[in-house]
C-alpha cells in the first residue's frame, strides 16, 4: 500500500513537473527577485513625495473600485435582459460580445480617434449640434473617465456572459414555486436571483478588481499619463519609472505598494474557488 | 390580474427590452463600426469626420498587404511574428496544461492541493506585476530580442487558466480509464497518451485558442522583450504608430481590422468553452 502511494506521488510529480517549473523560474524567481529590490526604503520616501505617484494612487483607485464596480453592476443587470428567451434577444447577445472578441489594442485606438479634440466624432457630433467642444484627452478628468469607459466597453461582454451561465445554473423551480406565491421580478431578484449569485459576484470582484489592478494597455495606449502623467495608473507608471527614467528600483516599489492588497485577495479567493 | 393588463404588461416588457436591445447594440457596435468606417476612409477625407463615408476605398489595406507606406514596411514580418509567437505558445500551454490536469484531476497524490493553488496563484496575480522582474531576468540571461523569452511568459501566464478548464473537464470522466489501463496492464503515461488525451479532445481545442489568443493579443510582454522594426510582434508596431504626430489613421485602423479577424472568428468558434473554467470553479466554490 506504501509503495503505491508513494508510486502515485512521484507520478503526480512527474505529470505535474512543467507547470512547476514554470512557476518557479518564472513566477517565483522574479518575485523574489522584484521583493528584493522593492526593499529599499528610500525608493517609498521618493515615490510618496513625487505628486505624480499620489496622483496615481487616486487614478488606480477609481479605475480599480469605481470601474470595475459599475462594470460588474452592469453585468448583473445585463445578464438579466440576456436571459430573456426571445430569439432576437440571441442575435444581441452574439452581437455584444464583439469588444470581448476582437484585441484590446484595435478597440483602444477606435475610442483614441473618436475622442480626438480636433477630427474625433465625439466634438464633431458636439459641435454640429451647437455645444463647445471638449478637449478629452487632453484634461485629466474627461481622459480618466475615458479609460474607465473604455474598461467599461471591452470587459463588460466577459463579465456578463459569466453571470448569465451562473442564471442559468439556478433551477428554475425556484422561480416557478415564487410564481406561485405572486412574486414580482423585483422580488424574484433580490430572494432568489442575487443570494443564489453572491457567491459567484463576490469571486467575480475580487478577480476583476486584481487584474484591472495590473491593467497596463489600456491606459497606456488610450492616454499614456497624458495630459502631464496625470492618468497614470500604478502598471503604467512603474514602465515610466523603469524604462523612462531608468529607476528600477522605483517601478519595483510602486507595484510592491499594491502587493499587500493584492495578496489578501488572492488569499481569499483561493479559499473560496479550487481546481 | 386581468388578461388584458396582463398582455399589456407584457407588450411593455417587450418595448422596454427592445429600447434597451438598441441602446446595447449601439453602444457594443460603434466603435467596431467607426474603426472599419476609418479604415476605408480615403486619406483626404479622414480631416472630415463624419457617420458615414461616401466614397470607401480599399486602398488602406492595399498599401498594408503591399507594404506601400513607411508605417506598414514589415507588416508581414510582424504578423508573422506574432503568429509565430501564438503557435509555440499554443502548442506548449496545451502540453503542460493537459500533463498538468491528468495529474490534477487523475491522480490522488500528496501535494496535489499545493500544485492547484500555486496554479490559481499564478492565474490571479497580474502578469504586469512580473513584467520588469521578469524583463530584468531576460537581460541578465541575454535573452532580450528573442522570440523564446515572448513564448515562455507567455507560457507561463496562459498555463494556469488552461489547466484549471481542463482538469475542470477531466474530472467529469468516468474512473474507468484508470482502470481499464490497469487492466490492461499500461503504465501512466500509457493511460494519458492512449486514454486520456483522445477524451479531453474538445476542451484541448478550447484552450489551445485560449493560448493562442492570449499571446495574439498580449501587448506590455512584447513591448518589453522584443524591439527592432522587424522583430516585433503586429500590437507592438501599432502601438508605434502613436509616438508621431502624423499617424495616417486609415491606415492603422486597417492593420487593427486585419489584426481583430483571426481572434473574433475563434472567439466565437470556442466561447462555450472558453469561460466554462471560471464559471465551474466559482460555483464549485460555493
Amino acid at each position: 500500500m506504501t509503495s503505491l502511494f508513494q508510486r502515485r506521488t512521484v507520478l503526480g510529480f512527474l505529470f505535474s513537473a512543467p507547470i512547476l517549473v514554470l512557476f518557479g523560474v518564472f513566477v517565483l524567481y522574479p518575485m523574489g527577485f522584484g521583493i528584493y529590490y522593492a526593499l529599499d526604503a528610500d525608493s517609498y520616501r521618493a515615490l510618496f513625495t513625487d505628486p505624480i505617484f499620489t496622483q496615481t494612487l487616486q487614478n488606480t483607485f477609481w479605475y480599480v473600485v469605481v470601474a470595475v464596480n459599475i462594470k460588474l453592476f452592469l453585468a448583473l443587470l445585463l445578464s438579466g435582459i440576456l436571459d430573456y428567451p426571445y430569439p432576437w434577444i440571441r442575435v444581441l447577445s452574439a452581437l455584444f460580445l464583439i469588444p470581448w472578441a476582437i484585441p484590446a489594442l484595435p478597440g483602444i485606438l477606435s475610442f483614441r480617434w473618436m475622442l480626438n479634440s480636433q477630427w474625433g466624432i465625439f466634438n464633431h457630433l458636439l459641435t454640429k449640434f451647437g455645444f463647445e467642444s471638449v478637449p478629452w484627452l487632453a484634461q485629466h478628468d474627461t481622459a480618466l473617465a475615458g479609460i474607465v469607459v473604455f474598461h467599461i466597453w471591452k470587459y463588460l461582454p466577459f463579465w456578463t456572459i459569466i453571470f448569465l451561465a451562473g442564471r442559468r445554473a439556478i433551477s428554475h423551480e425556484l422561480y416557478e414555486a415564487a410564481a406561485i406565491d405572486g412574486a414580482q421580478p423585483l422580488q424574484n431578484f433580490c430572494y432568489i436571483t442575487f443570494p443564489l449569485m453572491r457567491n459567484l459576484y463576490l469571486i467575480c470582484l475580487l478577480l476583476s478588481m486584481v487584474f484591472t489592478l495590473g491593467d497596463f494597455t489600456v491606459p497606456w495606449l488610450l492616454t499614456g499619463g497624458a495630459p502631464g502623467d496625470s492618468t497614470h495608473v500604478l502598471a503604467t507608471l512603474a514602465y515610466r519609472y523603469t524604462f523612462q527614467m531608468g529607476r528600477l528600483e522605483w517601478g519595483m516599489a510602486t507595484f510592491a505598494v499594491a502587493l499587500p492588497i493584492t495578496l489578501l485577495f488572492i488569499f481569499i479567493l483561493l479559499r473560496w474557488v479550487r481546481i | 390580474m386581468s388578461q388584458s393588463a396582463h398582455s399589456r404588461h407584457r407588450l411593455g416588457v417587450k418595448i422596454g427590452l427592445s429600447v434597451l436591445a438598441v441602446l446595447i447594440l449601439a453602444w457594443t457596435t460603434f466603435p467596431v463600426y467607426y474603426m472599419i468606417l476609418l479604415s476605408l476612409t480615403p486619406t483626404d477625407d479622414l480631416f472630415r469626420p463624419g457617420l458615414y463615408i461616401s466614397n470607401p476605398t480599399l486602398s488602406s489595406y492595399i498599401y498594408t498587404m503591399t507594404h506601400d507606406n513607411p508605417f506598414v514596411r514589415y507588416f508581414w514580418s510582424q504578423i508573422w511574428t506574432s503568429l509565430v509567437v501564438a503557435t509555440w505558445t499554443m502548442l506548449a500551454v496545451m502540453a503542460i496544461a493537459s500533463m498538468g490536469a491528468f495529474a490534477l484531476a487523475r491522480i490522488r497524490f500528496r501535494f496535489r492541493g499545493f500544485v492547484s493553488g500555486l496554479t490559481l496563484f499564478t492565474y490571479i496575480i497580474p502578469a504586469s506585476f512580473l513584467s520588469i522582474p521578469f524583463f530584468k531576468m531576460m537581460a541578465d540571461y541575454d535573452m532580450l530580442d528573442t522570440r523564446l523569452s515572448l513564448i515562455l511568459a507567455m507560457v507561463t501566464f496562459a498555463s494556469p487558466y488552461a489547466l484549471w478548464v481542463l482538469s475542470d473537464y477531466a474530472r467529469t470522466l468516468p474512473p474507468e480509464i484508470e482502470e481499464a489501463g490497469a487492466i490492461d496492464g499500461a503504465g501512466a503515461v500509457t493511460t494519458f497518451f492512449h486514454l486520456f488525451l483522445p477524451l479531453i479532445l474538445p476542451p484541448m481545442i478550447a484552450i489551445g485558442t485560449y493560448a493562442f489568443l492570449y499571446a495574439w493579443n498580449e501587448y506590455l510582454y512584447a513591448l518589453l522583450l522584443l524591439t527592432g522594426e522587424q522583430h516585433i510582434p503586429l500590437p507592438v508596431a501599432m502601438g508605434n504608430f502613436l509616438t508621431t504626430d502624423n499617424a495616417p489613421w486609415n491606415l492603422l485602423m486597417a492593420v487593427s481590422t486585419v489584426y481583430s479577424i483571426p481572434p473574433v472568428i475563434l472567439y466565437y468558434c470556442f466561447k462555450r468553452y472558453l469561460v466554462s473554467g471560471l464559471v465551474s470553479g466559482a460555483v464549485a466554490g460555493t
